[in-house]
């Protein structure tokens, strides 16, 4: 009898409960975008730097996982590393932030394809000339790019050679001597990858090229990839944990003033439950479930719309913010709305349970 | 107190404080009513009639005398036990029907059985009642798609549906054209008859208070006269 007693208030203003479903799932939207943006993007890079088919990295002494840092190794590093025991092939890659996070990278395309298997082109082929470039999928949907087009990037004209299947290296292809010249980094790399004879001596050769390279950070690709988590991008999860509690008040503030309407519009009714002989918990109850399944209603409601997010970034930026859903947050984002739902409507309430009948009887 | 009386009170006063000032509403009311009498409260606006309504209906305490209702000392009851009060010892009918617009007349009913711990579901018994209230066929309506005399008589059913000791009614012919207050009033004196249900009855109009054994008559928060 509750459940109807609520479902029957919540039905007869039905905008009042829609607005409110609304305002509720908005910061659920927020919430699980956000998550959803920094999950894809950390997702999108582990997936490519595994496609690289790569053992080991080496690194510049300065650089982390998220700031590659300029091209500051020595290329003659990666024939130093190609003559080491069980060391198969070596490649030095360089990269150049065009449009964070979207990297150009220089390679060496026929090493860079013996090591990863090559990439699949959609459309054209591989690079030819000093000026053509490799765009992946995601980037030519956005740039709306096809074969043969000019693309200018870093104030150089290039001309799309081919568009490759995503999820191997970068988004961005160029020839290395190119980039080079153009960050008037001739020589030098910003990474190399080791591929081994066999996988089973990575920790074998890991160790043996710390001797002999001190200072350089080189960790296998397991380690590097997993070093693409939430914790690792410093403020990241302070950000998220700020998001949520600006979920929390947009949750409790909507609450609060729908529920206080509703109690204001319900006095009477309020004072007819009391006459009947509603304890204060029953009234309490009524107003906390409504609001709990008003919670309810929008955090399915702000899940569907993450979706429709989900689907606007893919369709307009799909390589600069590579979004997913992460289904794992959808309870969290949910328990965080219901948090903020049930504060909201503790102070209405309880208001309403102290209402005094007479009162409430003769409100108009 | 007592003496076989369901409802007897002495010296009852009652004062509301509007600011600072105290309103006398009931200024020494002693009445006795016997189980199964169904008696007539009349009066001018004013005069106390609702406050005495209220006090024995638990919606209000007393500010002092003595009031028993059912065995129950209403002054030392507290908001809980005036509650448990609400839930089975009394009912009301009010003038404005007071039934919750969202539900439908048979829901009405059914959530005063839920909130006094009863199953939701009416007993065939109480569905012989709705018969003779001749609201049977129309339990699956809101209250707005109800006409008023039908609004009343459902909220007699609610108000008796958990067999109170008391029925409070509250001008319940007062919005009510003359067709349906002699319906509603007939239907009273039948439950005041057949069931042995005790009634207290609010009204200004001389002829509905003719439908009671007997009536009383308040000013100025006492009762002046018994008929």
């Amino acid at each position: 009898m509750t459940f109807k007693l609520v479902l029957e208030n919540l039905k007869h203003r039905p905008m009042r409960s829609l607005l409110s479903i609304l305002l509720i799932g908005v910061p659920v939207t927020l919430i699980l975008s956000l998550v959803g943006l920094s999950h894809g993007m950390l997702e999108d890079s582990q997936r490519r730097a595994r496609g690289v088919g790569a053992d080991l990295i080496v690194r510049a002494p300065s650089a982390s996982v998220i700031n590659l840092g300029g091209p500051s190794l020595d290329e003659r590093l990666v024939g130093f590393l190609e003559k080491q025991p069980h060391v198969a092939m070596a490649v030095g890659v360089t990269t150049h932030v065009v449009d964070l996070p979207v990297f150009v990278t220089g390679l060496n395309l026929q090493h860079f394809d013996r090591m990863s298997g090559g990439f699949t082109y959609l459309a054209g082929g591989p690079l030819r000339g000093p000026d053509d470039i490799l765009v992946d999928r995601s980037y030519a949907d956005q740039k709306h790019l096809a074969v043969g087009d000019s693309a200018t990037l870093m104030n150089h004209k290039w001309r799309v050679a081919g568009i490759i299947e995503p999820g191997k290296l970068a988004r961005l292809v160029v020839p290395l001597e190119t980039l080079q010249n153009l960050d008037s980094s001739h020589g030098k790399v910003t990474q190399i990858y080791v591929k081994l004879d066999n996988p089973a001596n990575t920790n074998l050769v890991l160790e043996e090229l710390k001797k002999v390279l001190p200072d350089y950070p080189i960790n296998t690709m397991e380690e590097y990839i997993a070093a693409f988590n939430v914790s690792n991008i410093h403020g990241l999860r302070e950000f998220i944990i700020v998001i949520m509690a600006i979920g929390v008040v947009i949750g409790f503030a909507v609450v609060c003033l729908s529920m206080y309407m509703a109690v204001l519009q319900r006095t009477r009714e309020i004072g007819i439950l009391k006459s009947l002989g509603a304890s204060k918990a029953f009234i309490l109850e009524i107003i906390l479930a409504e609001a709990l399944l008003l919670g309810v209603g929008g955090t399915i409601l702000g899940i569907l719309m993450s979706f429709g997010a989900y689907w606007l970034i893919g369709h307009l930026v799909p390589a600069s913010i590579p979004m997913i859903i992460v289904p794992i947050w959808w309870p969290i984002a949910g328990a965080v709305t219901l948090a903020g739902a049930f504060i909201g409507a503790l102070y209405p309430g309880l208001s309403a349970a102290r209402h005094d009948p007479i009162e409430a009887l003769a409100y108009e | 107190m007592n003496n076989g009386y369901i409802i007897e009170t002495r010296d009852l006063r009652k004062v509301y404080q509007v600011g600072k000032v105290g309103v006398p509403a009931l200024r020494g009311v002693d009445l006795a009513v016997p189980a199964g009498e169904f008696l007539a409260v009349v009066g001018p606006s004013g005069s106390g009639k609702s406050t005495l309504f209220h006090i024995i209906g638990g919606l209000t305490p007393p500010t002092s005398g003595q009031v028993r209702v059912a065995n129950r000392d209403l002054a030392s009851l507290s908001d809980a036990g005036r509650t448990r009060l609400r839930k089975s010892t009394v009912g009301f009918v009010f003038q404005k029907f007071n039934l919750l617009p969202n539900l439908t007349a048979r829901d009405n009913i059914a959530v005063a059985r839920f909130i006094a711990g009863s199953s939701s579901k009416l007993d065939p018994h109480f569905e012989e009642i709705l018969v003779l209230l001749g609201i049977a066929d129309r339990l699956d309506r809101k209250p707005a798609e109800l006409s008023g005399g039908e609004q009343q008589r459902v909220a007699i059913a609610r108000a008796i549906v958990n067999g109170p000791a008391i029925l409070l009614a509250d001008e319940p012919t007062g919005n009510l054209d003359t067709e349906n207050s002699i319906a509603v009033l007939d239907l009273l004196r039948g439950l005041n008859q057949r069931l042995g249900q005790t009634i207290l009855m609010i009204t200004h109009n001389p002829e509905a208070a003719a439908y009671g054994h007997r009536t009383v008559h308040m000013r100025d928060g006492r009762i002046e006269e018994r008929g």
